[in-house]
């Protein structure tokens, strides 16, 4: 499985990596059983401080999506609804498609569509104040 | 000063004639995190090192590594057997081999774990046999980073490691940094390549003139830091954004740049409020953090 952090993201580097194992078990990259790397070695290869993965795997247990297991590895331990899931996914990246294609028909450009949707997702406050 | 942080400083200054290479700096970094010593060249990034370790006595104020005092001979003796440091000094033992050198280390070290040394010398491949006055710059900050590590220190500091190598190796170099507080070691590194700090740092501190001119956590730095563009139809009210977390306002024309240290909500709820045409909020990187500080602080 592999990781990509931005450390400019503008997002704490703990939570794009539990996005990104969700998003993974959501979409069923990942399974109920599969190993993830230890916190050191994963933390070497993504090259991110050891404090970056331990505190995404130990929200992750906490969410329970994650199993840590002394001496053995982290484990994957949410049942994923693959099928249905990715089913879901596949819509879902559609009706974005439809919305992106609908906005560059307006006349809006590739930066800006994704301002807006950068904006949406990450400040929905803001946006909310503005209406 | 007590056990709460692995390196705290008080009013640490050091003056060379009428300069002060260092001056004031009060320093609290804290155990097993990656804290990132950020500054331009000559900011006194390599002075503070110096004296911490020993190698130059402060001209003023205290520190600590671990609880006990830098200028104590008897007790930094003491400390120094949990404190690794990898800088400028990579010449020593030229005359040695890798090999030679590396078992010489590892006999003042109770706690040598030669499995560590073993499989570093492989990934970073270093010649057994070469002498150390022959390997090139960046091999000799991985023999040294090789002798650091295998002691597992409590503290490890170090000036400039990325300096004089190569992509790969830099790679290979800021892995190990992160990774190594996996063991209960402190990394204190100080570097003035700031997308390398931006990757691998839980906190950075950044020095300039000698001074601390800002301490921040990076995770803080993503979640509130925010560059705010405004655009207005009329003048902008610029005295209105004097309000609880702007750090620095710009104007230009009728648009206005705020940079925001949290409560980018509220600002930008200020900015509705005052009719602002234009909102743009966007995260910042540790570079514009850096630019800003440095600049305020001239």
């Amino acid at each position: 499985m592999l990781f990509k952090l931005n450390p400019q993201a503008g997002q704490p580097l703990y939570l794009q990596l539990m996005q990104q194992v969700r998003h993974a078990v959501e979409t069923g990259v990942l399974q109920r059983g599969d190993q993830l790397p230890g916190i050191r070695t994963l933390a070497e290869e993504i090259v991110v401080s050891h404090n970056t993965v331990a505190k995404a795997y130990s929200e992750l247990e906490h969410e329970g999506l994650l199993e840590i297991r002394h001496g053995s590895g982290a484990f994957i331990a949410a049942k994923n609804r693959k099928g249905s899931r990715s089913e879901r996914v596949r819509l879902a990246q559609e009706r974005v498609h439809a919305l992106v294609d609908a906005l560059q028909q307006e006349g809006f450009s590739t930066e800006e569509i994704r301002r807006l949707l950068e904006a949406a997702l990450f400040y929905p406050e803001q946006i909310e104040t503005t209406r | 000063m007590g056990n709460d942080y692995a390196i705290e400083t008080q009013n640490l200054t050091k003056r060379y004639g009428r300069v002060e290479a260092v001056s004031g700096l009060s320093l609290k970094v804290p155990h097993h995190q990656v804290t990132g010593f950020l500054g331009r060249n000559g900011a006194g990034k390599s002075t503070t090192i110096r004296m911490l370790l020993g190698m130059t006595h402060p001209s003023e104020g205290r520190g600590a590594l671990l609880g006990s005092p830098i200028d104590d001979a008897g007790e930094s003796r003491e400390i120094r057997r949990h404190v690794a440091y990898v800088g400028e000094d990579k010449e020593l033992y030229g005359y040695m081999t890798v090999q030679q050198l590396i078992r010489f280390t590892a006999s003042f070290y109770a706690d040598w774990r030669p499995e560590t040394a073993h499989c570093l010398q492989r990934r970073y491949e270093l010649p057994s046999e070469r002498k150390v006055r022959d390997l090139s710059k960046g091999m000799r900050t991985k023999l040294a980073l090789l002798l650091a590590l295998a002691r597992r220190p409590e503290i490890l500091i170090l000036d400039e490691p990325s300096d004089g190598l190569d992509p790969v190796s830099i790679e290979d170099l800021l892995g190990t940094l992160g990774a190594a507080t996996g063991e209960g070691t402190t990394v204190f590194f100080s570097s003035h390549r700031i997308a390398e700090v931006e990757r691998i740092a839980d906190r950075v501190c950044m020095i300039d003139h000698g001074k601390l001119v800002a301490e921040l956590s990076l995770d803080e730095m993503r979640q509130d830091y925010r560059r705010i563009t405004l655009g207005f139809a009329t003048p902008p009210p610029e005295q209105a954004f004097g309000i609880y977390g702007v750090r620095q306002v710009r104007t230009s024309g009728r648009q206005m740049i705020l940079s925001a240290a949290r409560n980018a909500n509220g600002i930008v709820e200020l900015a509705r409020s005052l009719d602002a045409v234009s909102v743009d909020v966007a995260p910042v990187s540790l570079l514009e953090v850096f630019l800003e500080t440095v600049k305020e602080a001239q």
